[in-house]
């Protein structure tokens, strides 16, 4: 279906990608959203606050994340799109809810502005330290998946998309963005709604007394209600059957676990985003993601011009990871290579499945500000050797 | 009892309002908190409500699981988290009776935070906490109501931490409705729990409950009739009482009544009162009614 033209501000702005990542919600059909202030991300409640009472939208400002991680579910289940944001800190006291988002089956949407870490860390400064934390922070087996915008033009679309595959696959669905992309100022345009794709929820045709909240669906993923439809359904974050009743078995575990697994790991092909820029042939490529991307394009550039052979392999989502595509390519060239601004998180899945087929460069950053260019141009020059 | 009336078949008037399907239930013999079931389906019948427009969220403990028995759209939540949930729901379909229905671990301890917010906000839902003075589900530890000094497996010595006064609490924070009955006050329990579903805005009502096998055993307080009985014989009830005055002790005086009934402004009532103040005509009250 098309976009709401409630929400949709058409035309040509001047944003920072916290402004546009709400505009991206407003134009998904996002219409609730609970929140926590927190540095560097409360732009983007901020500008929710002052726009959503004017397309019948609620924000609420919750006691706390925990809190805030929990209430926009409430209103999922009502059949509201709904998101939070929040920063590192915020994000460590969410991951309760990441898991019963991901056990109930509850599509919404995270928005995570990553700053430095652990702990306080650096509120005002950038990082890319949750990268692990998103994919494994709370208990048990599950997955998400992880967008990765690295301009307040993508914070805008890839909003969009992070609802639609909130949607599609009713899991939990991070919007990685870090301080430096929330807080920079770009050009941002925002087409007519007739021109935005957006995926409406997939509720039940079955009348009351026969649904079943878990019976499976398309793509390995249940057909939703909401409350107040007339099926009295009871859904839990206990290990459950069709019904939605708790079932404490082994049986009961392998069936309800292995497929909300199952329905991303089977699937992920359909999910997995990627971008590449002359990897045929190249001695090393560059792989990044995030505001690091950006970062990488001028170290490339500048081995380019010594007239090394490099390719810029971008991670557009995260989770799940591209497996299959990075084996290959490590297949095909001498090094991968990958900063980041962390002390090593994706790198370790890239290494994982390169299965030492060539070597892998890790060029770390502890976060605070972007890599310099100069850097990533030397590990490059020195993995071309 | 005439011939006739006893060739009759009988439904349980409960059994309608119950997942017949999730039957025989966990909690064990002389348990409260089904007698406080009873109670709730005599206050969804009186009160008229539609049910399918009814929402049950719970957290998690021997309370917790009252969603998964009630044949309403139900929620079993995280620990603590359900007046959070509950929010949310309240908040994404104002349409909608919303219900929390948790123990007293789970609500004033961990969920400690999410209560006196939501009492604060006036956030229009029913809570009803059975609270029965300790940590059943885990086996039996102390907790924030646990009387001094009753002994706990965590507090092997007595209990020497003060307990929470709820209807105090609730009071201090802004809810518009507080009562407190115990699981012998069945027909004041209903008609508490019906005032509160009738009621706008943040309503609670603590039911004192009890928990044989783990604080009556425990505390060589005999079984659930023994509780019953203390109940009767300790229970004063107090109307209009000063919430400050009615905390418990161990075997105490249990005073109950209805506590506060007043107007406030709910949540979403602000929400639209204060953006129709500042935005003006423009501004289209939430719900949309298109």
């Amino acid at each position: 279906m098309k976009a709401d033209p409630a929400g949709v501000l058409t035309g040509r702005h001047y944003l920072d990608g916290n402004h546009a990542c709400c505009e991206g919600a407003l134009a998904a059909g996002c219409r609730f959203a609970a929140g926590y202030p927190i540095t560097p991300s409360t732009e983007v409640v901020e500008r929710i606050a002052r726009r959503f009472p004017h397309v019948g939208g609620v924000f609420i400002q919750m006691e706390d994340e925990v809190a805030s991680s929990i209430t926009l579910q409430g209103a999922v289940w009502t059949g509201k799109k709904a998101m939070t944001v929040t920063s590192g800190p915020g994000l460590s006291l969410m991951m309760e809810h990441v898991g019963l988002a991901a056990m109930m089956e509850t599509p919404c949407v995270f928005v995570d502005v990553q700053r430095g870490g652990p702990s306080t860390g650096l509120p005002t400064l950038p990082g890319q330290a949750d990268m692990m934390q998103v994919r494994w922070g709370s208990h048990g087996d599950y997955e998400i998946i992880a967008l990765c915008p690295a301009s307040p033009q993508e914070c805008f679309d890839m909003t969009i998309d992070a609802f639609n595959l909130a949607e599609t696959y009713r899991v939990p669905v991070f919007f990685m963005m870090d301080e430096c992309v929330g807080h920079m100022t770009e050009r941002v345009d925002i087409p007519p709604a007739d021109q935005i794709e957006v995926v409406a929820r997939r509720y039940t045709t079955k009348p009351p007394g026969e649904y079943l909240p878990y019976e499976v669906g398309e793509n390995m993923v249940p057909d939703m209600t909401k409350a107040g439809d007339g099926h009295r359904f009871h859904v839990t974050g206990l290990t459950h059957d069709e019904r939605g009743y708790p079932v404490i078995s082994a049986a009961a575990q392998e069936q309800n676990v292995t497929r909300i697994v199952d329905k991303i790991r089977k699937q992920a092909n359909k999910i997995i985003r990627y971008e590449e820029d002359q990897v045929d042939g190249a001695d090393v490529v560059l792989v990044s993601y995030g505001i690091t991307y950006r970062v990488a394009q001028r170290g490339i550039e500048m081995a380019r011009a010594k007239g090394v052979k490099v390719g810029s392999f971008r991670l557009v989502v995260a989770w799940p990871f591209p497996e299959d595509r990075i084996r290959e390519l490590a297949g095909k060239t001498k090094a991968l290579v990958m900063p980041e601004m962390n002390l090593g998180q994706m790198y370790f899945e890239m290494e994982r499945c390169a299965r030492g087929q060539c070597r892998t460069v890790l060029l770390p950053h502890a976060g605070g500000t972007v890599h310099n260019p100069e850097v990533i141009y030397r590990a490059i020059m020195e993995a071309a050797q | 009892m005439t011939q006739q009336a006893s060739n009759e078949t009988h439904t349980n008037p409960v059994l309608p309002f119950l997942r017949e399907d999730r039957m025989p239930h966990i909690w064990c013999p002389g348990c409260g908190i089904g007698t406080t079931v009873n109670c709730f389906a005599r206050a969804l019948t009186e009160s008229a409500l539609d049910l399918d427009n009814v929402v049950i969220v719970s957290g998690i403990g021997c309370t917790g699981r009252v969603a998964g028995y009630v044949k309403l759209d139900s929620f079993h939540t995280t620990h603590g988290r359900g007046i959070a949930f509950a929010t949310g729901v309240k908040l994404g379909n104002p349409n909608l009776k919303v219900v929390v229905y948790s123990g007293d671990g789970d609500l004033m301890a961990i969920g400690g935070n999410h209560f006196i917010h939501a009492a604060r906000r006036n956030m229009d839902i029913t809570v009803i906490c059975v609270n029965n003075l300790t940590y059943a589900m885990t086996g039996g530890q102390v907790g924030p109501t646990t009387p001094e000094p009753a002994v706990a497996t965590t507090a092997p010595y007595g209990a020497f931490e003060h307990p929470f006064n709820l209807p105090f609490l609730a009071d201090s924070c802004g809810a518009v409705y507080v009562a407190r009955w115990t699981a012998y006050h069945v027909r004041q329990t209903a008609k508490a729990m019906k005032e509160a579903l009738l009621k706008k805005g943040f309503s609670f009502i603590e039911i004192i409950a009890p928990c044989p096998t783990l604080y009556q055993r425990r505390n060589k307080l005999g079984d659930g009739l023994a509780a019953m009985q203390y109940y009767k014989e300790s229970s004063v009830v107090k109307t209009g009482a000063d919430t400050r005055d009615v905390g418990i002790g161990f075997q105490s005086e249990i005073v109950c009544g209805k506590f506060v009934d007043r107007e406030r402004p709910t949540w979403l009532e602000g929400y639209n009162n204060r953006n129709t103040t500042a935005i003006g005509a423009r501004y289209r009250p939430y719900p949309w009614q298109d």
